[in-house]
This record gives structure tokens, sequence and C-alpha cells, in this order.
């Protein structure tokens, strides 16, 4: 269990992964999340399934590069085991059918937003799928997502594919041409605050799904702790989507940064490893060649000379 | 009852003091802070015991342990025998030891502590597991396991509840499965209980120690999300739930959510089972704080506040709303944290934490209480002093107020029913929940409780599945004889039990004899 069968990059600094987890593709539902470790000394990470196989007992991860743990993860080859696996944790999506299902997807968010959307189209929903990211190399699962979706809009920030816009604003233009009866958006937390402030005025029902700082993700420490209509809640139990509308986003955007300096030495003494490593491997280069060399010319002068 | 006559020559003989790291020099590693009895240190305390005919120690332990037997062995320097005798009743003696409140369970009783001091039954429990984990010579043996009886019992949690019921059930000859959500086996006694009370080694050992007799142990494995209770009852006969008090109770005051304010399970399991204290070798950090602050008066409490110190704190307050002699924490990690320089704030309540505009807690305001009328718990209330609030410097604040039951597989299993707060309804003397061959027992059964409850509940239930197994076969009738015998003894204790024993095994026998002969088998 917990054998990485596909390691590739689909985009700039993310990756997809499909790793052996018999248990879990077998029960998981859209919306979920495993809790991942790399090694013995690794940090507990949520990471949300973006797709699962019963059949085969497989689960597929897409993650970006934010820091040392995915970073170390980026390393890990085919073959290779994940030292913990555990899931599928958190609820599922609450898909059914709602008519009009609008969903948004910003960054990685479109790894855990393609399953909702394909659920909701299964469902019998309309689906109209609006998907943004920095530059062109962020826009990932673009024909999935196509796919299962009615229209489809591609926005980029910097207009290097698509519409050059933030996800908002062909949001707004969908709110005013039609009616939509379910939203929901996965992304970077800012952009889930606009994409629920936007729907407020048009008084369309929002999920989002957050992305705390989690230990261990079975709601025993409270680390995760959000404030949704005032009252608190646990993202990784009582979560991971939440109702948009009632989701205190400016805390959470200020408790993600808890751990920033700490984020930052991970980061730091990771990098120096990796160049100390990628050293170590060119001075070993470096005397294998000069054996090699060595060697060749000592054959060259054993040689009987020619008559 | 008669006042026992205790020779005078063992009046000279102090309580052997523990060796201990001294608290100047512990308050900056995790390493255990009492370091243990040497041999002579242990036999010599070991005969301090008068060997009463009627032990009073007994009654007071949860799990009955021996406790003259196994101390008279010591006092005999057959020590072999005497963890032998320990482990008759008690599998796991090393975590015992260390963790029980034995001042408010076998020691309150001693005759000796009448007088004088209590014989040290907690610190010999110790000594005699650590001898045969350490200085045996050979591995640590494992009790006989019976003939394999074909029955199969799946154990939810791998804290004390599910370890000892894991190990009697081996005992008894069942195939046992422990399902655990963490990474790491232990339960709480990994991740909340930090290493300089308990040694990580030491749970590893006893985990192992189970693994050889047979036990099989799952990580990762989340009952209630990875597979429920009812797809378990298709694969075993009979489930044991220890799921424990794994939900954190927040106090509800302004300024809780802010970057800094932890709860204990939180802090804890960043510290003792993530090693946030070797950061960054280890990858998960824990926030450092200068001045930190926890807020509570129990065990859990006493180990966040001394954590702190460890991890680098300059100031550690404890903050209590009620006196010293209300706090439920076991004396000796009062102690110990007064002489680490935890600066105890007691008849003091938290208002609210103030923060910065980054979100960080930077102070808390405190509210200073008196004690008015005893409460529910018969303890007396704390009563606020109005205006007496006043202000400190905090970085971090760690809430070590208690912990509910967790929700998860009552939340999967409908057909389990719960108390009003979330704690599973067992039957008192089967410990069987509402469900059919599902049982539960420890935190989430009693409420955050102790260790060795826990252990005695796992022992209870354990009985009790065996006895399911054999509805109707003559040995439930021998264990209902067993019942109605201890209650008889904890009613008359004066009645020699080697005589009941006896009495009782004549008439075991009986009942298994008619049985086979009644119709040629069993």
């Amino acid at each position: 269990m917990n054998k990485i069968l596909v390691h590739e990059c689909i985009g700039t600094d993310v990756y997809r992964m499909v790793i052996e987890a018999p248990l879990i593709a077998k029960k998981r539902k859209a919306g979920q999340f495993v809790i991942v470790r790399n090694d013995d000394t690794a940090e507990r990470i949520p990471l949300t399934i973006a797709d699962a196989h019963p059949e085969t007992g497989t689960i597929t991860l897409i993650y970006q590069v934010v820091g040392k743990s995915t970073a170390q993860f980026a390393t890990r080859e085919v073959g290779q085991y994940l030292h913990d696996v555990v899931g599928p944790l958190g609820h599922p999506t609450d898909v059914r059918l709602y008519g009009t299902a609008l969903c948004v997807g910003g960054g990685i968010g479109k790894a855990p937003l393609f399953p909702i959307a394909q659920a909701m189209k299964l469902a019998g929903n309309k689906v109209i799928s609006v998907v943004g990211a920095r530059g062109k190399d962020l826009i990932i699962l673009e024909e999935e997502i196509r796919v299962v979706s009615d229209e489809l809009i591609v926005c980029t920030d910097d207009g290097s594919h698509g519409r050059k816009a933030l996800v908002t604003v062909p949001i707004r233009e969908i709110l005013e041409r039609e009616k939509v009866d379910i939203c929901v958006a996965i992304g970077p937390t800012i952009m889930m605050k606009k994409v629920a402030e936007l729907t407020k005025e048009f008084n369309v029902p929002t999920i989002v799904s957050l992305n705390s700082i989690m230990i261990d993700g079975t709601g025993m420490c409270g680390g995760c702790r959000v404030t949704v209509g005032g009252e608190t809640k646990f993202t990784c139990v009582d979560g991971p989507e939440f109702d948009g509308h009632k989701v205190d986003f400016d805390q959470l955007i200020k408790r993600l940064d808890a751990y920033k300096d700490q984020e930052r030495v991970a980061m730091q003494r990771w990098e120096h490893r990796m160049e100390q490593d990628m050293e170590a491997r060119r001075e070993r280069i470096c005397r294998l060649q000069a054996e090699i060399d060595k060697a060749r010319q000592a054959a060259v002068e054993s040689q009987p000379k020619a008559s | 009852m008669p006042e026992e006559m205790i020779p005078p020559k063992k009046e000279r003989i102090p309580r052997t003091a523990m060796p201990e790291q001294p608290a100047q020099e512990r308050r900056f590693n995790f390493r255990e802070v009492p370091l243990g009895y040497s041999e002579d240190q242990a036999v010599l305390e070991a005969s301090r015991c008068i060997q009463c005919k009627n032990p009073l120690c007994i009654q007071g332990c949860p799990v009955c342990i021996d406790i003259p037997g196994f101390i008279k062995l010591i006092a005999q320097r057959d020590f072999r025998g005497a963890i032998r005798k320990m482990k008759e009743t008690n599998i796991l003696p090393a975590i015992c030891g260390r963790v029980c409140p034995q001042e408010t369970q076998c020691e309150v009783q001693c005759i000796l502590g009448k007088k004088y001091e209590p014989v040290a039954v907690g610190r010999l429990e110790r000594f005699i597991a650590d001898w045969e984990r350490e200085r045996s010579g050979g591995e640590i043996e494992i009790p006989t396991v019976q003939r394999s009886t074909g029955k199969r019992v799946a154990i939810v949690g791998s804290g004390p509840a599910g370890l000892t019921a894991a190990a009697d059930l081996a005992r008894l000859g069942h195939r046992v499965e422990v399902f655990e959500a963490l990474h790491k086996p232990g339960g709480v006694l990994i991740y909340g209980i930090p290493e300089f009370r308990l040694p990580k080694s030491i749970v590893d050992a006893e985990v192992h120690t189970l693994e050889r007799m047979g036990v099989r142990l799952h990580m990762n494995y989340v009952i209630g999300k990875t597979e429920t209770v009812d797809e378990l009852l298709d694969r075993f006969d009979a489930v044991f739930v220890g799921t424990g008090a794994g939900l954190p109770w927040f106090m509800g005051i302004p300024g809780e959510d802010l970057i800094g304010v932890f709860s204990a399970n939180e802090y804890l399991t960043r510290s003792n089972l993530m090693k946030a204290y070797d950061f960054p070798i280890s990858d998960t950090p824990v926030l450092p704080g200068h001045n930190v602050a926890t807020i509570g008066g129990g065990n859990v409490a006493m180990d966040s506040a001394r954590t702190a110190l460890r991890l680098g704190a300059e100031h550690s307050y404890l903050i209590y709303r009620r006196s010293e002699t209300e706090m439920p924490a076991r004396i000796e990690e009062i102690h110990h944290a007064k002489e680490e320089g935890v600066d105890f704030r007691l008849l003091t309540n938290p208002v609210r934490f103030i923060g910065d505009e980054r979100g960080r807690v930077q102070q808390m305001e405190l509210l200073r209480m008196e004690l008015g009328e005893p409460d529910a718990s018969g303890r007396r209330r704390p009563v606020p002093i109005e205006g007496s609030n006043y202000v400190i410097d905090v970085d971090s604040v760690i809430v070590a107020i208690g912990n509910g039951p967790n929700p998860l597989v009552p939340q999967t299993t409908p057909d389990i029913t719960t108390r009003k707060g979330g704690n599973i309804v067992v039957d008192e003397k089967t410990l069987m929940t509402s469900k059919e061959a599902v049982f539960a027992g420890g935190d989430i059964v009693l409420g955050a409780a102790t260790v060795i409850l826990a252990m005695g509940q796992g022992r209870q239930a354990a009985q009790s599945i065996d006895d399911y197994f054999h509805t109707g076969d003559p040995h439930q009738l021998a264990s209902e004889l067993r019942s109605a015998l201890q209650d008889y003894l904890k009613r008359y204790p004066a009645m020699p039990e080697k005589s009941v024993h006896a009495a009782l095994h004549e008439l075991e026998k009986a009942v298994v004899d008619e049985q086979v002969g009644g119709n040629g088998k069993l």
C-alpha cells in the first residue's frame, strides 16, 4: 500500500501522483481528502483526492509545490512508497440536482474542483465552469473540466491563455444573464472570498473548500478551526466544505500565516540540501570522468606500437 | 477493623526517595524526570511493606494488582517472580508505574501511611517493569496464549483501553486486530503524555510485546471513514471501541482564534508525536513562545506548562480558576512543575485574549476569583472578584480545560447510543453498547479520565467479550460465579481469599464436569 505508480509534472510546480490505496479508493467520494507523510520525520499534510479508481485500487493526488514538504514530494519516484496515507477524511460534497451549477476553480483548486464538476454533471445539473490561474502554465485539467461542463470559461491574470481577467469578471456576467442555483468555488483563499462576496449579491448559495493548516485531520486537536456563521468549526471533520457566505475569510487568511517564518527556514534548509546533493553529484561525476580518462590513457599507452 | 500491629523497626525506615533529574537541568531537556530506583533501593522500599492480612491497597487498584504479592517478591530479590506476579493482572506496568495517580488509589489505602509514609507502590511497579525491560538480560516475557478459539475481535483505537483489551483477548486465544487512526500506536500515551513522563520507547516495547502475542496492528486506519463499524462486523465477531476523549474543549472567550492559542491536544501532539522540539530536523513546527500561559488544572495542563519550558519559554504560567487543593492533577506533577519554575496563578480565570493586527496573541486579560459554595462536582465554586482584572503579556496560550469524546464512531454508527455530550452508553457489567457485539470502554465512555481506568475497562470488556462468545457455555456460568465472588469479597474483605478461591475452583470444576457428563461433549 502507498506505492507510487505514476508521478508526472502537469504544470509549473504542479504534479500529478497516482498511488496504491485500495481501501481509500473504495470509500472515497468527491470533496474528500487524505493526510500524507513523506517519511518518518515528515509533517502530516492534507491533500485533496483528485480522483479514485476502486477497480484498480488507486487514488490520484494533484498538488502544487509551495514549501518543503511538497518540494520533497516532488522528488519521489515511481516504485517508491509514501510513508503514511490516511483517509478518506472530511465530508463529501453535497452533490444533488440543483439545476444550474457554477463551478469555479482557481490555481490548484481546479484539482478538487474537477471531480465535483463531474459529479454535478452526473447528477443532472447544467454545469458552467470558470477556471483561472496566474498564467498558461498553471491552467491544469482544462480538457477534463471541459468534457464535464456545458460551458467552460478560461481566464488568466496575464492573458497568456483564454481571457485576460480575474474569475470574478466572467462570473458576474454569468450571474447577470441567467439564474444559477448553486456555486462551488475552490482556490486561493482570497479568490474564494471574492467569489463568495459576488455570489452573495445575487443570492446564489455558495460552497467553498477550505485549506486550513491541519495536524491530525481527525478532529482531535482543533488546529484547523475556522469561524463559520459565528461558530467554531473544524475544517477536517465539519468541512472541508462550508457555506461561503458565512466563513470568516479574513480570520482564515491570518491563521494561514501562522508558520510563515518556520516555513521559510524549512525551505531554505531543503534548498541548501538540494544544492549540496547536486554539488556532491557533480563532484562524483568529475571524479568518475577523471578515472575514465586515466584508464583510457593507460589502455592506449599499453598497446603494442605498430611496426 | 482491627488496627494492624506495625512492628517497631519498620518505623525507622523512611519512604525511599526517588532519584530525579535536578529541576534546573531537566527544564531544558525531554529526558525522564524520575530516574528510577536501583535494585538496593527497591529491595529496601519493598521491605517496608508489612504484608497486611487484609490488604486495602488491592481494593484501591482499578485492576486489582496483587500488591503485597509482588512487593514481597521484590523484597526477596526474586525480580523475575515479581514481574510475573505483576503481569497476572497488569500487562502495562511500565506505563502505570509512571502515570497512575497512586496517591488516590493504592497508596492512599496503605496502612503504613496512616502513621508514617505509605509504601511507594508506584515506584516499585515501575522498578520491576523497567528491570524486565532493561536489566533482566532477556526479552520481555510474553504471557501464555491459550489455544486459538477461531473468534476474531476488532479493537478500534490503540490507546490504553484498546491495548489492554487486545492483550487480554489475545491471551484468551482470540484473533485480535487493532485499528489506529494516527500513524503510530499508543493513543494518548504517545500524543498526549510527554517524553519526560513516559518515554515513547516504553510504549513501543509494550506494543511490540502485543505483536509477539499475535496481535495485528493497522495504522492510518480511521474507523468511521476508512471502514465503518458495520463493515468491521462483517469480518469480525465482536468490536471494542476505545477511541478516547479526542475532542478539544475551548473556552468560547474572545480572541480564542488568534494565532498562538492552542488546544492542549494540538500543542502536545506537535511536541510529543510530531517531535516539534526537533524542528527543523522534524518537519512539524510549533510556535516558539517566550511567555506561555496554560489554562487548566489537570495532568494535561501540567504536561503543557512543563513542555512549554522545555520548548524554550522564559515564562510559563499556569492559570487555574480554583485553588491548589481542587486541582485534579497528580501531586507529583504539580510538585515537579513548581520545581521547574512554572508560575502558578491560582484563583485566576481568563477573560479574553488580545492580539495584534496580524492576528497573533500578544496579551491576555485575567480576573481574580475566590471560592464560594461547592458545585455539582463537590468542589467549591470559583466566584469572580469584580474589578480585579489585569493583563499579562503572552505569545502562546494552551487551553487544557478538558476533552470531549471523539465523535467519529458514533456519528457513523447511528445505532450506537450516546449520552448528551457524546459519551457512548454501555451496560455497566458487560460494557456492551446498544449495538449487538459492539463494546466500548475508556474515555469514550467515562469522559476524560485516567490511563488506569481506561485499562480497567479494556480488561473488563475483554472478559465480557470472551463471555459473550461463550454464552450458553459452562464458562459463562463460571464467570457469573466469578463476578459474584468479587462482589462478595468487596463487601466482606475479611474473608480469607485463599479459601474462597478454592471454593470457587471446586464449583467451576463441578459445573464443567456436569456439562461434560450431561451430554458427552463440552
